[in-house]
């Protein structure tokens, strides 16, 4: 009976965990890929929008390095935002609706795994995204930085798709199926807007630049605006905004989880 | 339960309670599900199937009573790793192929079943390389059917694992859960369909209210019901028959008469007495669907 046992536990050894987190990731990023619903808006819309507002009819950029290199700054932030917004919530939502959360909890995926991978699922998107970004706007957007200014910009960009992933996943948890779309198109484009991401907030009225300051992507633009201007954001220190960042990202995913455990 | 019993069993429930704000879903239920036999778990709707599945699987906890997967609680991944499932809620990708799905689910296993061994016994050998969402009804469930089997399981959930198959399909499904059990899996089904419980399972629970209200072999479940049903084609009214002593029931179905009752040896002599050109007589013990009517009603009362 022990011997049996134990042939058993032998035979039923456990897979390896980054194994799994790695399979989860890519075929999670293959299945967003191929569903034009998500990777269309999110990987041409920002570029888009990009082309539109600071080349075709932006100013001519060649004598405004300044302006030039703001519009990279916060059109870094509108296009990172989309994966995890899009990626962690609309996923979510659906697999709730088709309880296929329901069968990858009962399979034996280890519990971080499903949102493990997602995360670094938009982090990949969110990679994409920057760089295509910095390749036109190096090109086309006659922007000039340092090398370093380029690499701090990438990985602000990647790390900073974190607080919409957390955004993204306790939206995720409130809304079902069909609905959540529209639910984070209403957060996204008013959220960009008020960040002064699609409009400088120097010209917004007084009160939506008060409130700024309670918006994740807002703070994450006066960090890629510092990294592309090297100067001191208005107001609060470099380190508060990181740590806002980081702040929301972590109090929408403990809220996350706290709905998620109760929808349990 | 012995020691023996112990371990013929791959899951345990033991007066499992479990309620949903104020709706009790399950009232203490026991069940146990064996190796090497199909055990089917029959109920009607609300009787509190899909919640014993929840609990064998994980998903939820019981309020009170306890769960056992091969001894373990099934929240931990070890013992999860020993199971395969089919949830009929559940929708899959439509974006990834069938073989990128078998790798997935493949992957959370320590030991899968060579991949190509699956798919030939499921059915879906010329399916791997398209996308799910491009796939019949059928061939989804095949496909889910192979993800059950992908990491070797020791017990099978099937929640109704054969809607939208036809028949052949089905009688190809039956075979390879057999090919299963033989091997000493244990296997729990839910069907709504009883003449397929009544063909393949071993074992029948029913389940009501949230309890166990019978459980055993489908001759022991059949055999409950003490209705026989004869039929004929006769000439005698259906009126006639219908006053008869011993007649539950007398319906018409096209040339044939049914007549319900519990006494049917009684009856055929009567009925030869009064029509002795009656032909194609034949005489049926009631099916499980009877067994589970008469079933419910008791529960109900």
């Amino acid at each position: 009976m022990n011997t049996s046992v134990s042939t058993v536990a032998a035979l039923r050894a456990a897979p390896s965990v980054l194994r799994i987190l790695f399979l989860e990731t890519q075929m999670e990023f293959l299945r967003l890929l191929r569903s034009p619903s998500f990777s269309v808006p999110v990987l041409s819309f920002p570029l888009m929008f990009y082309v539109l507002f600071a080349v075709v009819l932006g100013p001519p950029s060649a004598h405004n390095g300044a302006l030039a290199r703001h519009l990279l700054a916060t059109y870094s932030v509108f296009g990172v935002m989309a994966p995890g917004l899009f990626g962690l919530g609309v996923t979510l939502a659906m697999d709730r609706e088709r309880g296929l959360l329901e069968l990858k909890r009962a399979l034996p995926m280890p519990s971080g795994a499903y949102l493990g991978a997602r995360v670094i699922m938009t982090a990949v998107f969110a990679a994409i995204v920057s760089v295509a970004l910095m390749l036109l706007s190096a090109t086309v957007g006659a922007v000039v930085l340092e090398a370093a200014q380029w690499f701090t910009l990438f990985i602000a960009s990647v790390m900073g798709v974190l607080p919409f992933c957390s955004l993204g996943l306790f939206i995720g948890t409130l809304t079902k199926g069909q609905a959540a779309p529209a639910v984070i198109n209403l957060v996204y484009l008013p959220m960009s807007f008020l960040s002064g991401l699609l409009l400088p907030m120097s010209i917004m009225p007084r009160f939506i630049q008060q409130i700024a300051p309670l918006w994740p992507s807002w703070h994450l633009a006066q960090l890629t605006l510092h990294i592309v201007d090297n100067d001191d954001a208005p107001g609060l220190s470099l380190a508060a905004h990181v740590l806002a960042v980081v702040g929301e990202a972590v109090v929408f995913f403990v809220l996350a989880r706290r709905r998620l455990s109760k929808l349990r | 339960m012995g020691e023996a019993a112990r371990a013929a069993a791959a899951a345990v429930l033991r007066g499992a309670v479990k309620s949903y704000g104020k709706q009790i879903a399950l009232n203490g239920l026991d069940l146990e599900v064996r190796r090497g036999q199909i055990t089917a778990l029959l109920g009607p709707n609300g009787a509190g199937k899909s919640t014993a599945i929840s609990l064998l699987l994980g998903l939820a906890n019981p309020d009170k009573g306890s769960v056992e997967l091969f001894g373990e609680s099934p929240r931990l991944l070890s013992a999860r790793r020993r199971i395969g499932l089919m949830l009929q809620s559940a929708v899959l990708p439509d974006t990834l192929r069938v073989r990128e799905l078998l790798r997935l689910t493949a992957g959370y296993y320590g030991t899968p079943e060579p991949l190509d061994q699956v798919a030939k016994r499921a059915g879906i050998d010329d399916l791997q390389e398209r996308f799910y969402g491009k796939l019949s009804g059928g061939q989804q469930r095949r496909v889910q059917f192979a993800l059950a089997l992908c990491g070797a399981p020791e017990f099978l959930c099937l929640d109704e694992p054969t809607v939208g198959l036809d028949s052949q399909a089905r009688k190809a499904l039956w075979s390879a859960i057999r090919t299963k059990t033989e091997s000493g899996c244990a296997v729990l089904l839910t069907t709504h369909y009883l003449e397929e419980a009544e063909a393949v399972a071993d074992r029948v629970a029913v389940l009501f209210g949230g309890r166990l209200v019978k459980e055993g072999t489908v001759d022991e479940i059949r055999s409950l019901s003490e209705r026989r049903r004869i039929r004929c084609i006769t000439v005698i009214p259906e009126a006639d028959i219908s006053r008869w002593e011993g007649v539950v029931n007398v319906t018409r179905r096209e040339r044939y008469l049914e007549i319900e009752t519990p006494s049917p040896e009684v009856l055929v002599q009567r009925l030869f007495k009064t029509d002795p050109a009656l032909r194609d007589l034949e005489v049926h013990r009631a099916g499980l669907v009877d067994a589970l009517s008469n079933i419910a009603g008791e529960g109900a009362h």
